[in-house]
């Protein structure tokens, strides 16, 4: 179980929110664009310096920890592959940071397979198109064994007519996956997807949370009520 | 019937820049040519194997590898802390950038004398290295490397800061989520992803180093095979053996231009047609 309680301020914006997910229930956090949603995913990663707060994954307070010591898994946006290396040695890249070479590219052979990404193994992420690079991108986060993924706008950066594919995939994945899950994201569509209950994040606050249908029951604010009746992107 | 006017091209140069541009280059490539017609290429092979000039080219080569190599160990770091300054406060960061911009607009004479004051028999730190070791570092082959990595330390810094300033931040919290300690990430990522800049930047330092003359003549003299360089060798002659002077300068060229054509097109974007 993922367990955060975090307060951070990033450009002068100040991010509150406290939840809890276990397993298998993926949470979505979800808000307008500015309202903290990746300052917040960032937080729990530990790649920006909290104000005050917890971060704690079963019995392991993480909060204390570097971000290379906290077991935690992020899909950024746009990818960000290690563009110097070959798919194969991105996949790589968390087992050759304990061990050789050899050793590492041998361990990323079964995660290649299963993500579809053999036959591309030998390219450069700048020879790969946005839905091949994501999925070598989610490979090379579940290879390094997380505890917890975090997902940052997982889709937002694909074209719209993949967008409905790649969703239908990263779901399968995630249920896969055995740890505790965040998606960030501003679509109701990616919610739906990917999660099971949803987190509303508007300028810093938390102002509603509870499955999709809940929300779309009783709508807290206009944003909310916006969102839901927003067509699938 | 009226004849046809032929439109100028679009964005076609004004008369005066044209012809500025052209006395600029020809500026710059004038002398050269006086150089390579007026070399006497007769005695060429005789005056270069003069024990003089191998010793100065051995000299050169040998220092501003050295240079280069120390510029590399302590300029990449110094480039990371330049380019990470940017949280600090204004007056701590712009402290920071001024000293390492100094030495570039510094006459080298100036580095040279500052050297001196520093690490000479009487200086800042040369008395204290004298007591305690017996160490006298001015006028020694080390003391021609340290004012080489004085005045070329700069160029290897700016070119790995700028090649850092345009590479993606989040690559390294990427390697950080992965397991990567800091020293991995930069081991793994922000080495590799910097290493064009740190080419040029080597490149810049290695050619800056090999020329350097006022400095290294202020600091480390001229001693025949100990701190007599290409750049001093080739000035001295000039006053006796203009010829020889000629040879050795010949000889700096073909080097500059050899360390150009080897890294031009991977690493020397600037270079590139």
């Amino acid at each position: 179980m993922l367990e955060a309680d975090v307060e951070v301020t990033r450009g002068g914006h100040r991010v509150r929110a406290a939840f809890e997910v276990v397993p298998g229930r993926p949470l979505a956090v979800i808000g307008p664009n500015g309202a903290g949603k990746s300052t917040l995913l960032a937080a729990i990663a530990g790649l920006v310096p909290v104000d005050a707060g917890r971060v704690r994954i079963g019995e392991r307070t993480v909060s204390d920890l570097p971000p290379e010591r906290r077991r935690i898994g992020v899909l950024f946006q746009d990818s960000v592959l290690f563009p110097h290396l070959s798919v194969r040695d991105n996949v790589a890249f968390s087992a050759r940071m304990r061990g050789s070479r050899r050793a590492a590219r041998a361990a990323a052979e079964p995660w290649l397979e299963r993500y579809g990404l053999t036959g591309l193994a030998d390219r450069l992420p700048g020879e790969l198109s946005g839905g091949q690079a994501q999925r070598a991108a989610l490979a090379r986060a579940l290879a390094a064994e997380p505890d917890v993924l975090l997902l940052d706008e997982p889709m937002s950066a694909l074209d719209v007519g993949l967008r409905h594919d790649m969703r239908a995939e990263l779901a399968q994945h995630v249920r896969e996956f055995g740890g505790a899950t965040v998606v960030v994201t501003h679509s109701r569509a990616d919610a739906a997807a990917l999660a099971d209950h949803v987190l509303v994040l508007e300028d810093g606050e938390v102002t509603q949370r509870g499955a999709l249908d809940e929300l779309a029951a009783a709508p807290a604010t206009a944003y909310v009520r916006r969102m839901l009746a927003d067509a699938d992107d | 019937m009226t004849a046809v006017r032929r439109g100028r091209a679009a964005g076609a140069l004004a008369w005066p820049v044209a012809l500025l541009a052209a006395v600029a280059l020809a500026f710059l490539v004038l002398p050269l040519v006086a150089l390579v017609v007026r070399a006497p290429w007769g005695d060429l092979g005789d005056l270069l194997a003069r024990e003089a000039v191998l010793q100065a080219l051995v000299l050169s080569i040998g220092t501003a590898t050295i240079a280069t190599a120390a510029c590399l160990v302590l300029g990449v770091p110094l480039a990371v802390l330049l380019a990470r300054a940017a949280d600090w406060p204004v007056p701590a960061r712009r402290a920071l950038r001024a000293a390492v911009t100094v030495p570039l607009v510094l006459p080298p004479v100036v580095g040279g004398i500052a050297l001196l004051l520093l690490l000479g028999r009487r200086g800042l730190l040369g008395g204290l290295l004298d007591a305690a070791f017996g160490i006298t570092v001015p006028f020694t082959t080390g003391a021609v490397v340290l004012a080489q990595v004085f005045v070329a330390l700069p160029f290897l810094v700016f070119a790995v800061e700028g090649a850092l300033r345009s590479a993606d931040r989040r690559t390294e919290l990427a390697a950080a989520t992965l397991g990567a300690s800091p020293w991995q990430v930069f081991r793994h990522v922000t080495l590799p992803l910097v290493a064009p800049g740190v080419a040029a930047g080597a490149v810049l330092c290695f050619t800056r180093a090999l020329g350097e003359f006022g400095a290294t003549i202020t600091f480390a003299g001229s001693l025949p095979g100990v701190t007599r360089t290409l750049p001093i060798a080739s000035y001295l002659a000039m006053q006796t053996d203009p010829d020889e002077a000629v040879a050795l300068a010949l000889l700096l060229l073909a080097v500059s231009i050899a360390v150009l054509l080897l890294l031009r097109d991977r690493w020397l974007p600037g270079v590139r047609g």
